[in-house]
């Protein structure tokens, strides 16, 4: 028999968790204990590489974990335990999953033994997040771990980015067993995504792309998932050839917004001109978006008049909702970059003067319009002063969910990506608390803001606690309408004017909650007096809860209504009752 | 088009459907079958039929063939959702290759007697199925064929006095020397 004692590659599970976070250059972690993950937590207790975040709810650890790897590129991390600790982080995996956020979820199980006794905090976790993750594992054996674990950051990182998790139970924890660094055999022989695109498709693409008489670049969030490079060759791909270019809510900064050619963001709530160009262009490059159901609007009239070009890394994303002509798997960054060399060497810039003269007319519609008070504060008011008092600051942005993450959208203009960390698929009110916590632990220096809703902030509102024991100088700037405002103005405009339940009638005094975590409240009424208030907020050098009071019932527009088409927008200055009622008319609901 | 308010758009498609026969090859591991059984409930996609087992023992491999309906679209979706599985090796349109065979196997139970009884023998016998039980009121009979072969002698045995069914789901191979 050898004697394995000073072998420094036989550990304990728990020790081969921490050791394999360290491998896979993890700094920092959100998480909860619970009884099924204590032999982790002292691991974690007698190293220091590995920082771990306490959170006060699990699935505040998955959408800070979340916050995390959008602002840094890397992997988020979250360690929760058993049962409610599992399923309390089914929410954050779905939003990772549907925005394609990398993640490592380590969740504790009871022990191997007791796996279907129904013990107590067991759930099965593997079935049920099984369609929330990306891929899953139950480790049952200690010398599975390391390899899947080092799968696990492979899967979550490589290919279209997504969560994963990996259950393992207290006894794999407590066992001996051999560790190995990372190393290819790990990573299953079926799992191989493609990066490069195929040369012909390519050529066909720049061949469209160059015959354009009325092109757009419609980008997404694969832009900025995809990395540096891709966002460099996309700015480069517009300036070659002049092309205007928009962008989903997941792909705002990929191009900045200060940019000559940019539109605005497009679908529901986007700009006309972006929208409308859209609608009536007649080749579309579509660079790492998915033409969801917020985009695309009525698919039968989406876009009547063009051919598409569709650059994916998944390729279930090609023809999903829209049937496409040029569709390219791989990677943005590889195809862009085949692309602008095509281009560059036997193309050149398409003459489009005139469909520039179309989008300018479309732009004088001035679509974002809205009238400034000098009694209330206007929201979208409220977001310019925000983005003009921050900007040339090193600033990273969240939102929760609603009419303040469409106006933080519209108003705020993102010129870098990673800036702008946003629940997109799922629209998860409650993400932008905790996500804001996440970008503070990666970017300890710079000013970190959730722009919020009254109503979505209180569904994680208990990580304040974390922000202050950790001294995470978040901002929470809550436009409160008291409302639930994107609920109640599709009542508004759906369901007659019946606002059922959507308006918050026991809202607390934020400016005592902040105070009683231990942070700092600022409530704001005037018009006049916002600006000095938002410096204040920048200024003070810890949490912070901005109670921003804003008119009560400003919708938000320009907007698609539902069932129609890119070119039928309801334009700010058009939505008065009648309009509007005329603009959703079909519906047997509305009265 | 006259819909009801909503947040979502809600579509009429027309594409007519078709029926595919998939087969699917996996890493054999702890669920694996609930992964794809899950994507096609997930996503509301139909399961007319679904075969699995084990092909290559040494190698860990399971092979899974789903019959399947949907409009074009809806085929092509489900492939590519299906390969982008971590342990899904290949997705094989077994009929859009046109090459294929599909087989399934079924055994089919008759209580009769008399007349009744005769006819299910002589029937069985045209459809080329088995005796594997006999009792003297009843058969057990088994057929192997494509599906609607199946169908047909499952019609034929009910006024017969047709007891149960039982029915492997469709297995498919390609034609010809090449492997999958």
């Amino acid at each position: 028999m050898t004697d394995k004692s000073h072998d420094p590659n036989q550990m304990t599970g728990a020790a081969m968790i921490v050791r394999a976070l360290i491998d896979h250059g993890v700094t920092d972690i959100f998480g909860y204990p619970g009884g099924a993950v204590l032999p982790i937590y002292d691991e974690i207790f007698q190293q220091s590489e590995v920082q771990h975040i306490l959170v006060r709810h699990e699935q505040g650890a998955g959408h800070a974990a979340e916050g995390y790897a959008r602002s840094t590129g890397k992997p988020g991390v979250a360690l929760v335990t058993s049962g409610p600790g599992a399923t309390n982080m089914v929410t954050p995996l779905t939003d990772a999953l549907m925005d394609s956020i990398p993640l490592v979820c380590i969740s504790g199980q009871v022990p191997t033994h007791l796996i279907g006794n129904d013990a107590f905090q067991e759930c099965d976790t593997v079935g049920i997040t099984r369609p929330c993750t990306k891929h899953n594992w139950l480790v049952r054996d200690v010398n599975d771990l390391a390899k899947v674990l080092h799968e696990a950051f492979y899967v979550a990182t490589t290919g279209r980015p997504g969560p994963v998790l990996v259950d393992v139970p207290k006894d794999v924890q407590f066992a001996t067993g051999t560790y190995h660094p990372p190393r290819k055999s790990d990573v299953h022989r079926s799992y191989a995504p493609r990066v490069k695109g195929d040369a012909s498709q390519i050529r066909k693409a720049v061949s469209l792309l160059a015959g354009a008489k009325r092109p757009v670049i419609y980008s997404g969030g694969g832009v900025i998932n995809s990395g540096p490079e891709a966002t460099r060759l996309l700015r480069e791909l517009v300036e070659v050839t002049g092309f205007p270019i928009t962008s989903t809510l997941m792909g705002l900064g990929a191009y900045p917004a200060s940019g000559k050619n940019w539109l605005g963001m497009l679908g529901m709530h986007g700009t006309y001109e972006a929208n409308m160009t859209m609608h009536d262009c007649d080749v579309m490059l579509c660079v790492g978006a998915r033409f969801d159901d917020r985009i695309t609007g009525r698919v039968d009239a989406f876009s009547p008049g063009s051919k598409k070009i569709h650059i994916d890394i998944d390729p279930s994303s090609i023809n999903k909702n829209i049937r496409v002509d040029v569709p390219i798997i791989g990677d943005c960054a590889n195809i862009l970059g085949d692309i602008l060399q095509v281009f560059k060497a036997e193309a050149k810039k398409p003459d489009i003067k005139s469909w520039w003269q179309q989008i300018a007319q479309w732009r004088a519609r001035n679509s974002l319009y809205y009238k400034k008070s000098n009694e209330v504060i206007l929201p979208q008011h409220a977001i310019q002063s925000l983005f003009e008092a921050t900007r040339g600051k090193d600033t990273y942005i969240t939102t929760e969910v609603g009419q303040h993450q469409m106006w933080a959208a519209q108003f705020y203009g993102f010129d870098e990506p990673h800036r702008w960390m946003t629940s997109g698929g799922l629209g998860t009110m409650g993400y932008g608390l905790p996500a804001a916590v996440g970008v503070q632990v990666a970017h300890p220096d710079s000013l970190v803001i959730d722009i919020a809703g009254d109503a979505s902030v209180q569904m994680t509102m208990q990580e304040m606690s974390t922000a202050v024991q950790y001294e995470l100088p978040i901002k929470i700037f809550i436009l409160n309408n008291q409302y639930m405002g994107m609920v109640r103005q599709w009542q508004q405009l759906l369901h007659g004017n019946r606002l059922s339940h959507s308006y918050s009638e026991a809202l607390p005094d934020f400016v005592k909650l902040a105070e009683a975590y231990g942070a700092v409240g600022l409530q704001v009424h005037k018009p006049g007096d916002l600006d000095g208030a938002i410096k204040e907020m920048i200024s003070v050098k810890r949490p912070v809860l901005f109670d921003c009071r804003v008119a009560a019932l400003e919708n938000c527009f320009p907007m698609i209504p539902s069932g129609k088409a890119h070119n039928e927008m309801l334009l700010p200055e058009q939505a008065n009752d009648e309009a509007t009622a005329k603009a959703f008319a079909g519906g047997k609901a509305l009265v | 088009m006259n819909q009801p308010a909503s947040a979502y758009f809600i579509e009429e498609r027309h594409d007519p459907n078709e029926t595919h026969t998939l087969a699917v090859l996996v890493q054999n591991e702890p669920g694996v079958l609930a992964r794809v059984i899950g994507l096609f409930s997930g996503r509301g996609y139909n399961i007319e039929s679904l075969t699995v087992s084990e092909t290559e023992a040494q190698k860990h491999l399971s092979r899974i063939t789903i019959v399947t309906t949907g409009t074009p679209m809806v085929i092509a979706q489900i492939k590519n959702q299906l390969d982008r599985m971590i342990p899904v090796y290949q997705v094989v349109d077994m009929t859009q290759t046109r090459r294929s065979i599909e087989r399934e196997l079924a055994m089919v139970k008759v209580r009769g007697q008399g007349e009744h009884r005769v006819e299910a023998l002589r029937l069985a016998d045209a459809f080329r199925a088995r005796v594997i039980d006999a009792t003297t009121e009843s058969f057990v009979f088994e057929i192997t064929g494509n599906t609607d072969k199946i169908n047909q002698f499952i019609d034929l045995m009910r006024p017969l006095g047709l007891v149960e069914v039982s029915r492997t789901g469709v297995a498919a191979i390609g034609r010809g020397p090449e492997g999958m």
